[in-house]
């Protein structure tokens, strides 16, 4: 390939983005050989910073372990070998078949992932349907914040991560963040927080641990886990005692706000203490920082999300922006704050199990009939809604369920709750193909393997936290032997004999997205690379090329039929596993800021292995006295569903009753070994953030 | 399978929602004396100080209950039930079958036998309890001057709060020798009765009232045993409450102070009856607190619609709190223990002239009783303790005072050890700094540069700042 280079080519220099967090940090790559990473001021999220999971991405295209052929066992238990792309693709297309023939279409699933460009997850979701013709597809997004996703559709009707541009944020007034540790895992982010704070604005955090971003905050809430709602219901019954309603935005911009002030009035303020341990003086304090000024904003993240009753938490911190009259307004709102690179556009465009591209739902007769013209199908071919991430996983090789799954872009064994289960249903398979660029623990337990580009080796776009859509740009070709997964898919699509195009050229891919989008509540139809690239990034929805873009929705009306935002009344229940006898300390999971979400890509980086090595369990000196446990002692943490071992960290900053792990290590030391997958009813979202566990000291201090 | 709820209160309504959101089959009918519909009582105390309309504390709408298929017959009252036929009979000549009972009637408010209470309260004299009886309060308030309280329990400070808010004088006359004395040891007594003072409260204390005295048609104040007589145009009288056991004695069940039931809340008399909330009486107790009542509503809401039928009441733990603005009091558990139970450990902080009083009595580890009066910021914490019997934290002062556990703080560079890490968000220790300051970088972007330090969040730039700094003071100190 180098050869084709002319010979005068100086050093090439790419701007793109991280290949990390929603933050995607504008970066610029440079260098032929090893590639340097230096950091972009020009784009508004990072604006010339990075973390170091940034600064050191480019050694992500050097990784030693890198696979760059397929590889293939000859049966279960044999060792993973190198073959050929055509032996690989064509025994899946073979096994396919051959599945499909004797059970049907749904014998084949498929998961994808929130890291994969917008044209790879709409590339997928148009595989499953009319290549696979499956129903049985999801994605790891649904881990991530599908709790949010449902609050917002029901809420505003529609489902975009932050409600402006992110430099909005530094001009507020106050911001009140709900289970979110930006400081550790998107750093650059709070360079907007900082702005905010040097001009008079207050922040206010909610967690349950001290976090580098609570140790930042002007307002520290520490509730128990498991009990954002009953605070924020508690918030809104004292927005309502004291008078800081906005009557006039609630009377013309919402629905149904009587049947909210009638639930909260039973969230007065030493109820909510109770169940929360939030004193109600810092309840007040809150609330009044929150309605002091005309921008303010509500903020959730994962830790307000990732429970059984997640869309309801997210819910009751919407009816409180309602009520103070933020969302629709220029410079305050609710956002949530999107987790996976492209957690906002791989959830629009269709590797969701009920979602056709354009955030359109797949049992609407119109959107699949628009759809499938797209596609070149007929709207009847087109399957139903499937199951849902875990549950999908967990019908894996079950007499009902999928017996082979083609997975994208994630890596279950460590990510998906109650790990153990998921791992077990995936050696249940009769085919398991994963598509990755490293041997990831989910890609060891594979049939067949596939070798995929990587990041900055493909062209794509991405759409950041804000809904911004942005250029990821290709710095250098993939090694020989590797293709991207658009190639994979084309080659696939060819095997099974699909109809459809199927285009191994990002541009064409995504143009092909644009008309399908076009319509539907994430329109991307006006959106050309060549506007990304003019105009620094494109907001949707874009509904065409003459359209400026939507920075700021909501503005005019909501999304909703009648235009107005919608009050739904919501009620505490606590966690899905409350503490008892046996299991007496709570769980919380979590990020720390040198890895990234299962670890697969950041594990292999050498300064981040050496920033974070290995697992640990946060633990309060006190708890930890109580147990015979000291710093640095191997502990064993065993919950209903299993048990894993890490290194005790002792530290304050966790409250007496609870303890944390990250969740970014295989083996042992896996917090979702631990996990439980109690789904949430609309968004089936599990509960990562709450179980019961016991601890004991391993006696070792190695 | 049918029930019949007696009593559309606190408790009454919880359970009436709580099995609704079990069971949207199971007929429900629910009976209220009062004709409007439930509200929550805790927020009285807002209605009389002017931060809530009388309106705008209700617990269910209208709507639900036709939404919710719950036969609500607002304004009519049970006035017999018969057991055996397992009927009961209503003010308004109907009769409603049951399969379950549950007596939800909560208590009346206690008026004591003193002339001028014969045959009913003259005009301006109210026994505080509900709604009713609150917006009478404002009624009278509204023009008043002079008000006295009879009764320095909880509900009678709030009233004198509310009241002195609107302007009132106010005087509250209490039995006991000192204010909440069921909550609070004398010492906080001593002290809320001076935050009252402040508040243009005065408290008489170790007084009875001996007569309501009557002007024409309206209360013109009270005469005290001792003899004297404080004049007032609003009296109210917050002396405590009663169970309503009326109809449970009429049926023939068993009856102590309130209806005595079991962990089921089943009427040790007849198992088709069960009785919560403050009509009731559990292992020798009666709770008069709305948390226990809806305990007890969620145990046996569980109970009726088959959604745990393991579930039980097992005993509440009551923590009160003052709902007065500008007084922040809250009080859990066994108050009144001195220095001399070597058993209990007990801690104490006060600062009488700003109004703060803090006790913690500590047994085995565990709380078991506390008062927090004027800085309530600890409550969280005690509360949850208290609630889960859990350890308490070894360090003590994290219970009277927030933020002490681990506060930060600033290292200066000079005691900073070199493996520090500055930047957290790219892993740079000092070492690295001063390595990167000894290859000859001299100002913080070049160090930045070299280092990453502080291109994160960008939050550790002032301490990068301060270093570079002193790397630099201390170059130019001519060495020996």
């Amino acid at each position: 390939m180098t050869a084709t280079l002319p010979p005068t080519a100086t050093p090439r220099s790419t701007a793109t983005h991280c290949p990390y967090c929603a933050l995607q940090c504008g970066m610029r790559l440079d260098g032929a050989g090893p590639l340097t990473v230096t950091p972009r001021d020009d784009v508004p999220a990072n604006r010339g910073g990075l973390c170091q999971k940034g600064w050191t991405a480019a050694e992500l295209l050097t990784v030693p372990d890198r696979i760059t052929t397929p590889l293939m066992r000859a049966r279960r238990g044999a060792p993973l070998e190198p073959c050929t792309w055509d032996e690989a693709l064509d025994r899946i297309a073979a096994r396919a078949r051959r599945l499909r023939a004797a059970h049907g279409p749904d014998a084949v699933a498929v998961f994808g992932g929130g890291g994969l460009t917008n044209e790879k997850a709409y590339q997928l979701g148009k595989f499953a349907r009319i290549a696979l013709r499956t129903s049985q597809i999801d994605y790891n997004g649904r881990f991530c914040m599908s709790s949010a996703a449902a609050a917002s559709n029901r809420a505003f009707g529609m489902d975009r991560g932050l409600p402006g541009p992110i430099t909005d944020l530094g001009r507020a007034d106050a911001i009140l963040l709900v289970g979110g540790n930006v400081a550790e895992t998107m750093p650059p982010f709070v360079r907007h927080l900082t702005d905010m704070r040097e001009r008079g604005g207050a922040l206010v955090v909610v967690d349950p641990r001290r976090t580098a971003t609570a140790r930042q905050a002007d307002l520290h809430l520490q509730p128990a886990p498991g009990t954002d709602l009953a605070l924020a219901n508690g918030l809104l019954h004292l927005a309502v005692m004291e008078g800081l309603l906005d009557e006039d935005y609630i009377a013309e911009r919402t629905t149904g706000f009587a049947a909210v002030r009638t639930a909260v009035n039973a969230y007065w303020p030493d109820r909510v203490e109770r169940i929360t341990g939030v004193p109600v003086p810092q309840m007040r304090e809150a609330v009044r920082l929150l309605a002091r000024g005309e921008r303010s904003y509500i903020l959730t993240a994962r830790g307000a999300e990732q429970h059984a009753r997640g869309v309801d938490t997210v819910t009751a911190l919407i009816n409180l922006a309602l009520a103070l009259g933020l969302p629709g307004r220029e410079g305050s709102g609710y956002g949530c704050l999107t987790g996976q690179g492209n957690g906002q556009g791989g959830r629009e465009h269709g590797q969701k199990a009920d979602q056709l591209p354009g955030y359109r739902r797949i049992d609407d007769p119109a959107a699949r009939a628009h759809v499938a013209g797209v596609w070149g199908v007929d709207p009847g071919d087109l399957p139903g809604p499937g199951r849902s991430a875990y549950e999908l996983l967990m019908a894996l090789g079950t007499a009902e369920g999928p017996k082979a799954l083609l997975l994208f872009g994630s890596n279950p064994v460590v990510s998906a709750p109650r790990a153990l289960a998921v791992t077990e249903r995936l050696d249940s398979l009769d085919l398991l193909v994963v598509a990755d660029f490293v041997l990831s623990e989910t890609a060891a337990r594979a049939d067949v393997v596939l070798p995929t580009a990587q990041w900055a080796e493909e062209s794509g776009t991405m759409t950041n936290l804000e809904g911004r859509v942005l250029r990821r740009r290709r710095a250098l070709p993939p090694p020989p032997g590797v293709r991207t997964d658009l190639e994979i898919l084309a080659a696939l699509a060819d095997r099974l004999d699909a109809p459809g195009k199927w285009s191994t050229e990002p541009a064409e891919v995504f143009d092909e997205l644009r008309a399908a989008s076009a319509g539907g509540l994430a329109d991307y139809s006006g959106i050309t690379y060549e506007r990304v690239e003019n105009e620094g990034g494109v907001f949707w929805p874009c509904p065409g090329e003459d359209h400026p873009g939507t920075p700021r929705p909501f503005l005019d009306r909501f999304a909703t039929p009648d235009g107005r935002a919608r009050f739904v009344p919501v009620e505490h229940h606590g966690p899905a596993e409350p503490t008892d006898a046996d299991y007496p300390v709570t769980l919380t999971t979590g990020r720390v800021l040198a890895q990234y979400q299962s670890g697969a890509q950041t594990r292999r980086v050498a300064a981040l292995t050496e920033a974070a090595p290995e697992p640990f369990v946060e633990i309060h000196p006190d708890l930890a006295e109580r147990l015979g446990i000291a710093h640095g002692d191997e502990v064993r943490v065993t919950s209903r569903r299993g048990a894993a071992t890490a290194r005790a960290r002792l530290t304050t900053a966790i409250r007496h009753d609870t303890v944390f792990m990250p969740f970014h290590w295989a083996g042992e030391g896996r917090a979702n070994l631990l996990t439980n997958p109690a789904l949430d009813p609309t968004s089936r979202m599990p509960e990562f953030k709450v179980c019961a566990v016991r601890l004991e000291p391993l006696g070792v201090n190695a | 399978m049918s029930i019949v709820i007696i009593g559309n209160g606190m408790a009454g309504s919880r359970l009436v929602t709580e099995i609704r959101a079990r069971d949207r089959q199971v007929p429900v009918t629910v009976f209220g004396a009062e004709r409007q519909q439930p509200y929550n009582r805790i927020l009285l105390s807002n209605v009389l100080a002017g931060t809530a309309a009388p309106d705008q504390i209700s617990l269910v709408d209208p709507a639900w209950y036709g939404r919710n298929d719950v036969d609500a017959r607002l304004g009519v009252e049970v006035v017999s039930v018969d057991r055996a036929a397992r009927v009961v009979h209503a003010s308004d000549g109907t009769a409603v079958p049951y399969d379950t009972l549950v007596l939800a009637t909560g208590s009346t408010a206690f008026v004591p036998p003193i002339p001028g209470t014969e045959g009913g309260l003259p005009a301006g004299a109210v026994a505080f309890r509900t709604l009713e009886d609150c917006r009478e309060i404002l009624a009278a308030a509204d023009g008043a001057r002079r008000a006295v309280v009879v009764g320095g329990g909880l509900l009678g400070i709030e009233a004198a709060r509310g009241l002195a808010g609107r302007g009132l004088e106010v005087t509250v006359v209490h039995l006991a020798g000192h204010l909440m004395e069921r909550q609070l040891d004398p010492g906080a007594g001593r002290v809320l009765a001076r935050t009252l003072g402040r508040l243009g409260i005065r408290a008489r204390l170790d007084v009875t009232v001996s007569a309501l005295h009557v002007g024409g048609e309206r209360v013109a104040g009270v005469g005290l045993a001792t003899g004297e007589r404080l004049d007032a145009d609003v009296v109210v009288l917050a002396c405590g409450v009663r169970p309503e056991t009326t109809l449970a004695r009429a049926a023939g069940l068993e009856v102590d102070r309130g209806v005595i039931v079991d962990g089921t809340l089943r009427s040790v008399t007849d198992p088709a009856v069960r009785a919560i909330g403050e009509c009731s009486q559990h292992d020798g107790t009666v709770y008069g607190l709305v948390a226990p009542a809806w305990e007890q509503a969620t145990v046996l809401a569980d109970l009726l619609t088959g959604a745990d039928d393991r579930a039980r009441f097992t005993g509440a733990r009551q923590i009160t709190r003052l709902k007065a603005a500008s007084v922040d009091l809250v009080a859990m558990g066994e108050t009144h223990h001195g220095d001399d139970d070597p058993e209990v450990e007990v801690l104490s902080f006060t600062d009488p002239s700003r109004g703060t009083y803090k006790k913690v009595a500590i047994r085995d580890d565990r709380v078991i009783g506390a008062i927090l009066l004027g800085e309530t910021s600890t409550a969280g914490t005690l509360t949850q303790l208290y609630d889960r019997s859990a350890p308490a934290p070894s360090d003590r002062l994290s219970l009277f005072f927030p933020g002490m556990e681990g506060a930060a703080t600033a290292d200066s560079p000079l005691r900073m050890p070199d493996a520090a890490t500055v930047c957290h968000c790219n892993n740079v220790s000092k070492g690295q700094i001063r390595a990167c300051w000894e290859k000859g970088a001299r100002t913080a972007d070049e160090v930045a540069e070299g280092t990453r330090a502080s291109t994160g969040c960008g939050g550790c730039r002032d301490a990068l700042e301060g270093i570079v700094a002193w790397l630099g003071e201390q170059d130019a100190v001519p060495a020996g």
